[in-house]
């Protein structure tokens, strides 16, 4: 039976990738994902903005309560040198390569036009087989419009492919006007690869301490509904590989999202729930599927149930709501 | 011309490279102002860096001086080329070791920033007093007069050493020179290796103590032959003065400075000659040159060599043409004449007989003593004092002696300095960063331009919201002047507030510059100054600029930090260099700064730098002086007579001025001055919603400066009240049917905001807002400042009606220590204040030297105080080493008093009644109502005693006042705790003795700068263990049980306070030793000071701080005694290390270090948490304590 797919241009021994996540910090915890049999790494992400922090903070604290009290002019030592930059993370990169079979694929990010492009040199340079730009742009100021904030994204995107050669992907939110014309103008840009969708930070309200409470909760099986409708509706119309992420746990879910047109599905709750050693499992559980089903390769579904190929593509489309509210009147 | 590098660097870290450079072994221990030395040798040890055999010292810091010397000495013995630095208290801990390393012949150099010793008061500041202590332990004493001498000295006594066989102090000017930031020329390895003979080093070596060639060295010796061996060393000493002449000889042909053992400078016929050790006798050099120019015939001797004391030399190095000398000497000898005078006369009358043309005549002086200013009109009057046929002997100069008349007049106004080049003043607030910005203004001139540099700056006593005062030189020729600036060509103002209070106009020159900070715009700021500095501006014709630079600051994104816009400003319009040039210089200087902490960081200062330029104004001077706001000198009337005489002259910075007879002969104080200083240093204040406070009083309780008071009081005192004065019903059943007042002492207030921080309560229709809330103090100060006397003038709560075991009403309690100088946000004073609250009105303080001490007692004015009885907490601080004993002799003196005036009560039963006998006796005064009583009977006693006449009554009286219940507290650090004083601590507990101790645990010696103690946990950085500290932390309370009858606990104000009260409320009530252990978050931890209690949480959530309760009276009741009070760690101990700097800061600069000493660190908190649970659950624990017991 024949598990591999292609990605990026980059052909991977199945359709599962670890996606970004704390597990990657660990190399122990790479090299049971190989064993497991994931594909490849998207590693945790590079943040620009929490390396700009970190540095304002040292400053900071280096700083404060100095030169004020002639018996304490300072409250620390003055290293000559601080990692303060990305080191950390390319060193991991590069040790990750070291550790592991499977392709690596940096994530990034970086905030400031400089950053971006800077940061996926460094990437590229500490052996990442492929790069994954985490972009996300919460428009809250009213004086942007939707064209100023898909530009970012686009401009963004250009910068970087002209700087690097390995293959980069793009990781985005599904809050688009037009999400189809944004997948085609992010394709045209030089995207390897769109990730299907970025889940944001939602936030939340505690009552008792009537504060906002920003924390990220476990992505559920209804999530992948949103990624399987765009996979499906992708499929087929741009160059771009199709990643799809969130609410992917089972088996069953990545047959569905490779047969929507996922080149590759991304793990990532699942694998924090219920440990790395899932990764096994569902990739059993494909293979039995497929030899149950008499499918001899992950080639042969990809796309099979895309808008393109299915039966009734409006299936994907906004007339599914309608149908649907239809139906529920009808039980009703 | 030489390549040797041009550097501008300060006295400690010239010493700390030479001596790094020529020793193996290095033994360190903080002490203000040594510490940078030891801190730059643990860096460059850190760092790997290399002396010149090729080899990193190796750095070891010790628990004390004492324990310094004693490792010093034990490291010499066994070969390696050794040295310290060190100074005062610390200095005096070595002498014992000294002496012995002397006696053995050892070579080793100590380097000293010499300083006051802590007589009537401690005083960090520059003199003599301690090195002159040392003059009898046989080392040599080599002295520096400048920072350049400094590096040299600390080379040229090493190769003195090396040779002579006698080990040699190098000293130096405490902060004048230590702390002095000049241009030098630094030594090279080459100069350096030159120097040093190998031969010396090797026979240093062969003569250690080694099992292969075993010899015994420290006998005892008998009274046969110990005279003979003690002479023994004479020709050694007799060679050392000629060994260090050839070693500055060679010097000399190594580096072109040629330095003798007694260094003349002036007229070679000088007539009046002045004797002086130190960084006094630069600013006479200046002098000299000055009077010699006036046709006088003038001269200085520098005295380079002290001990050995080379008398011939001394003598043959004055001009035969002197008539009268004055010795100046830096220390005082009370009883006899100064040293340095009686080593001058001595050589007179044993060498002098024929040198000279005339007899000389000697008089000696003392001056600068604790770095009193010793300026050119000093020295004038100590030359005109020559020249009178009666000159006055054993004068003092710079001060006003009018008690014993010693001191010499001076003309204020005889001013020597240079007309070429820049002498700026500036004034800055601690926080803004003007000291670092002036000292990179150094840099930037003293290493990319040919003139010379000279920065020195001046600290205040308080460690929030402090005054700097930096004084900057800039000249073609060398800066001898070691004094401070007294005629400025640029003043800058950095703080618009100063010019409420101070007039930092004195002293500028016509035709000088002025630049201010200000927020107000430049055609409005002349109606804005006080009307004295414009009438100056205009009298001076002064240029004056201004700029707003905190709206430049937030624009450029530096927050609160001014220093690159001021100094910009600085070079801008200085004309110090040519403003291209200076500003091209500045992003060089950023870049080399902060480039290591990342392009945004230097981004932001490039973009402050430009910003800067568009936003500075010069203000065209109007024709008339139009302000009408006066500079307020205004003292209070209702003052007491002491504070307004003394105290506020020297809040004023009058205190120069006093005169002898305006200070206490002993150093005995009045309590309670603090709060008329009114310092106004808070940009915003807490700000009290009295319509959603739910009266927790944990507000009052975090306060770290008891700005937040509440009373709750009856409804009638609300008569009068202003408008504004905010009251609500009370909530506690106590005080049913009373009002209750929170109230905010808007003058004193730090402005920290940790009082929001833990207020529970959240407005319910904008929960950004709680109970008490942060607004700006200005527009608020003055209806505040009526609302704060007003509540001052409620009655304090009858303590009858406060439940103390509650937080809610225990703050009600009136704090006896308030206002202190300690940080905004303090975590050690809402302790101490805790304490005041409970057993103020009968608490005797020990104090160890620290944090603690130099809040709770560093003048002007003082916190702890008293209450409308009459009575407080009564403070003293003894020494850093000795606290506790200093404690427990308060305890055996008062125990002991208790016990004569029981005696002398039974003694005088028929005066006093048998029944008020019984009481007064058998009193058991377990509680506060109790000792209400006693206090009562006591009264009643002192009434019967005051109309009888006998002796054994009026022994009685003076001693009746002991027989009320004294609560006796010894405070201080965890530097005094865990290591310099835990000797004396331990025994204090051992004895069983009803002492309260209180160990505000920091973590690090916060005082003198965050150097590691061992209290430090593992993996933290501090100074002295700049790579992460590789040891846990000490476990003092566990050692404390081991003794089973000491009560020991840990608390954590911010992550439970009734348990903290509690455990304050149980130590005290123990009868026998008791020790709190108490979590104190500090501004050396790097972290937020307003949030710092969320810290406090996290630290004894995750099991770093578990708090517990060992208490022996539950053995008593069969109980384990061990209770723990926190829960089993949550999460991981990571958590609580990424929000503190200290040790966040690790992963930045050794990132594998880090994650492996945090991995030990988590190991720790999992070990220790095992180890006190089964303590703690051991049925058999109580048995066995008992046993032990």
């Amino acid at each position: 039976m024949d598990l591999k797919t292609s990605y990026m241009g980059m052909e991977l021994k199945n359709p599962l990738v670890a996606s970004a996540s704390p597990l990657s910090k660990s190399i122990d915890n790479l090299r049971k994902l190989e064993d497991a049999g994931i594909a490849a790494v998207v590693m945790y992400s590079l943040f620009e903005e929490q390396l700009t922090y970190e540095k304002y903070e040292l400053d900071h604290y280096l700083t404060e309560g100095t030169e004020s009290f002639a018996e304490s002019l300072s409250y620390f030592p003055h290293p000559s040198e601080f990692t303060v930059g990305p080191e950390e993370y390319l060193e991991h990169i590069y040790r990750a390569k070291k550790a592991v079979g499977v392709p690596i694929i940096g994530s990034l990010n970086a905030h400031s036009d400089g950053g971006w492009v800077t940061y996926a040199k460094q990437i590229q340079d500490a052996g990442a087989d492929a790069l994954e730009l985490n972009i996300y742009f919460l428009a809250t100021d009213p004086s942007i419009s939707s064209l100023q904030v898909e530009n970012v994204y686009i401009d963004t995107l250009k910068a970087i492919k002209q700087n690097v050669s390995i293959p980069v992907a793009i990781k985005i939110g599904p809050y688009f006007s037009s999400m189809a014309n944004m997948a085609k103008r992010l394709d045209e840009a030089g995207a390897n690869a769109l990730v299907l969708f970025n889940r944001f930070y939602q936030p939340d309200i505690d009552l008792e301490n009537l504060a906002v409470d920003p924390k990220v909760l476990y992505s559920t099986p209804q999530a992948m509904r949103l990624p399987l409708r765009w996979v499906a509706i992708l499929y087929g119309k741009i160059k771009a590989s199709l990643a799809a992420t969130s609410g992917i746990h089972s088996s069953d879910d990545v047959i569905k999202m490779v047969m929507s047109g996922a080149n590759v599905t991304m793990l990532c709750s699942v694998l924090l729930r219920n440990g790395i050693g899932t990764t096994s499992d569902i990739l059993a559980g494909i293979e039995r599927w497929m030899s149950e089903h008499e499918y001899v390769s992950i080639k042969q579904m990809q796309g099979s149930m895309s808008q393109k190929s299915c039966v009734n593509p409006e299936g994907f489309e906004r007339a599914n709501y309608m149908k649907a509210l239809n139906n529920f009147k009808k039980i009703v | 011309m030489n390549n040797r590098r041009q550097v501008t660097i300060d006295g400690n870290e010239a010493a700390a490279y030479s001596a790094f450079a020529v020793n193996e072994v290095i033994a360190i221990y903080p002490i203000t102002p040594s510490s940078p030395m030891g801190e730059w040798a643990d860096e460059w040890y850190s760092a790997g860096h290399k002396n010149i055999w090729g080899t990193t010292p190796l750095v070891q810091e010790m628990q004390s001086e004492a324990g310094v010397a004693g490792a010093v000495h034990g490291a010499i013995q066994t070969g390696a080329l050794t040295t310290t630095f060190t100074c005062s208290q610390g200095l005096l801990l070595m002498l014992p070791n000294m002496y012995k390393i002397a006696g053995e012949l050892s070579s080793t150099v100590f380097h000293v920033a010499a300083r006051s010793l802590a007589t009537q008061a401690l005083s960090i500041f520059g003199d003599h007093q301690d090195v002159m202590a040392a003059r009898m332990t046989g080392f040599a004493m080599i002295c520096s007069c400048s920072v350049q001498e400094v590096m040299d000295f600390a080379l040229i006594a090493q190769v003195a050493t090396l040779e002579s066989r006698i080990p040699f102090l190098h000293f130096f000017d405490g902060f004048r020179t230590s702390h002095e930031v000049a241009k030098i020329e630094q030594l090279s390895m080459d100069d350096i290796r030159a120097m040093i003979d190998e031969n010396h080093v090797l026979a240093h070596r062969q003569r250690r103590l080694t099992p292969d060639n075993p010899v015994i060295r420290g006998t005892a010796q008998n009274p046969d032959v110990h005279f003979q061996a003690r002479e023994t060393v004479n020709p050694f000493y007799q060679a050392c003065p000629a060994m260090v002449q050839k070693a500055m000889d060679k010097f000399a042909k190594v580096t072109g400075r040629q330095y003798t053992l007694f260094q003349y400078y002036g007229d070679p016929d000088a007539q009046r000659v002045v004797v002086i050790m130190g960084s006094g006798a630069e600013t006479c050099q200046d002098t000299v040159d000055y009077l010699n120019s006036q046709k006088q015939k003038v001269g200085i001797l520098k005295v380079r060599l002290y001990r050995p004391f080379a008398k011939e030399l001394f003598i043959e190095a004055l001009p035969k043409t002197v008539k009268s000398i004055a010795v100046l000497d830096r220390t005082k000898e009370p009883g006899s004449s100064e040293p340095l005078y009686l080593d001058v006369v001595n050589a007179l009358v044993e060498c002098g007989q024929s040198r000279f043309e005339h007899n000389p005549k000697v008089i000696g002086g003392r001056y600068g003593i604790s770095s009193k200013e010793f300026t050119p009109a000093m020295i004038k009057a100590v030359f005109d004092e020559l020249a009178k046929p009666q000159a006055k002997n054993h004068f003092t100069v710079g001060i006003n002696d009018d008690v014993s008349k010693t001191s010499l007049d001076y003309d204020e106004n005889f001013i020597i300095e240079h007309n070429e080049g820049v002498r700026g003043i500036f004034y800055g607030l601690g926080a803004d960063g003007t000291v670092s910005a002036n000292k990179n203004s150094i840099k930037i001139i003293g290493e990319n331009t040919p003139l010379f540099a000279q920065g020195y700056f001046v600290y205040d006593s308080k460690k929030s919201g402090s005054m700097t005062v930096s004084h900057l030189r800039f000249g073609p020729k060398p800066i001898h002047s070691s004094y401070l600036v007294n005629k400025a060509n640029f003043v800058a103002c950095h703080q618009s507030q100063f010019l409420e209070s101070t007039d930092v106009l004195k002293g500028i020159q016509e035709g000088g510059i002025f630049l201010l900070n200000t927020p107000c715009a430049p055609e409005q700021i002349w109606e804005r100054i006080p009307r004295s500095m414009a009438q100056t501006i205009k009298d001076k014709k002064l240029r004056f600029f201004v700029i707003d630079a905190y709206s430049v600051a937030r624009k450029s994104g530096m927050g609160m930090r001014i220093n690159t816009i001021m100094q910009t400003c600085f070079f801008a319009i200085s004309g110090v260099l040519p403003k291209e040039d200076a500003i091209k210089a500045i992003k060089d200087s950023i870049k080399k700064a902060y480039g290591k902490k990342g392009e945004d960081v230097l981004k932001m200062n490039y973009d402050a730098v430009d910003n800067t330029l568009a936003n500075l104004y010069e203000v065209k001077i109007p024709d008339q002086v139009t302000s009408r706001i006066e500079i307020d000198h205004r003292v209070p009337a209702s003052a007491p007579e002491f504070v307004r005489r003394v105290t506020f002259e020297m809040i004023k910075g009058n205190g120069e001025m006093l005169p002898v007879s305006a200070m206490p002969c002993d150093g005995t104080f009045p309590v309670g001055t603090t709060k008329w200083e009114k310092r106004n240093i808070a940009q915003e204040i807490p700000v009290w919603d009295n319509e959603i406070c739910i009266q927790c009083g944990k507000c009052a309780m975090v306060c770290p400066h008891s700005v937040i008071r509440i009373k709750a009081y009856d409804n009638k005192y609300l008569q009068g009240a202003p408008s504004t004065f905010k009251t609500m019903e009370a909530k506690d059943r106590e005080w049913a049917g009373m009002k209750y007042t929170i109230q905010i002492a808007p003058e004193d207030c730090t402005g920290c905001a940790v009082c929001v921080d833990v207020c529970p309560v959240k407005n319910k229709s904008e929960t950004k807002f709680k109970a008490i809330n942060m607004k700006p103090q200005p527009p608020l100060r003055e209806e505040e400042k009526k609302n704060w006397e007003f509540f001052l003038n409620i009655p304090e709560v009858d303590r009858n009606l406060v439940k103390k075991n509650a937080v809610r009403s225990s703050q009600a309690l009136q704090p006896l220590f308030e206002f202190s100088g300690a940080c905004a946000g303090c975590g050690e004073t809402p302790y101490v204040k805790l304490a005041t609250q409970l057993f103020g009105d009968r608490m005797v303080v020990a104090n160890a030297t620290g944090c603690s001490s130099i809040y709770g007692g560093n003048l002007p004015t003082t916190p702890y105080t008293k209450n409308n009885e009459g009575r407080g907490p009564t403070w003293s601080n003894s020494l850093f080493e000795d606290n506790a004993e200093f404690g427990l002799g308060f305890r055996l003196s008062i125990d002991k008093q208790k016990e004569l005036a029981c005696e002398y009560v039974k003694k005088l039963e028929s005066v006093i009644g048998t029944q008020l006998v019984e009481e007064i006796i058998s009193a058991q005064q377990k509680d506060e109502p109790e000792i209400f009583q006693q206090r009562q009977r006591v009264e009643i006693l002192k009434e019967k005693l005051k109309g009888q006449s006998s002796a054994d009554a009026k022994v009685l009286l003076s001693i009746a006042d002991m027989l009320v219940k004294k609560s006796v507290w010894i405070l201080g650090g965890d530097g005094w705790a865990y290591d310099i004083g835990y000797g004396g601590l331990d025994h204090v507990i051992s004895s069983g003795r009803n002492v309260n101790i209180l160990v505000l645990d920091t973590e690090v010696y916060s005082n003198t700068g965050g150097q590691a103690s061992k209290s430090t946990s593992r993996s933290a950085v501090a100074k002295f263990a700049a790579g992460g500290k590789l040891t846990p932390k000490k476990d003092l309370a566990r050692m404390a049980m081991t003794y089973g009858y000491v009560y020991v606990a840990t608390v954590s104000m911010g992550a439970k306070d009734e348990h903290t009260l509690k455990t304050f409320l149980e130590a005290e009530a123990f009868d026998g030793p008791s020790l709190i252990i108490a979590y104190s978050h500090c501004i050396a931890h790097g972290i937020n000071m307003t949030t710092a209690l969320q810290n406090q949480k996290l630290a004894v959530s995750t099991g770093y701080w578990p708090l517990f309760r060992f208490n022996p009276d539950l053995i008593k009741e069969g109980k384990n005694p061990l209770i723990l009070d926190s829960s089993a760690p949550k999460g991981f101990l990571q958590e609580f290390l990424n929000i503190e700097n200290r040790f966040k800061m690790l992963s930045k600069t050794d990132p594998e270090a880090a994650k492996r000493l945090a991995a030990l660190a988590q190991n720790d908190v999992n070990e220790r948490w095992k180890i006190y649970s089964a303590m703690a659950s051991s049925p058999e624990a109580a048995q066995n304590t008992k046993t032990s017991a």
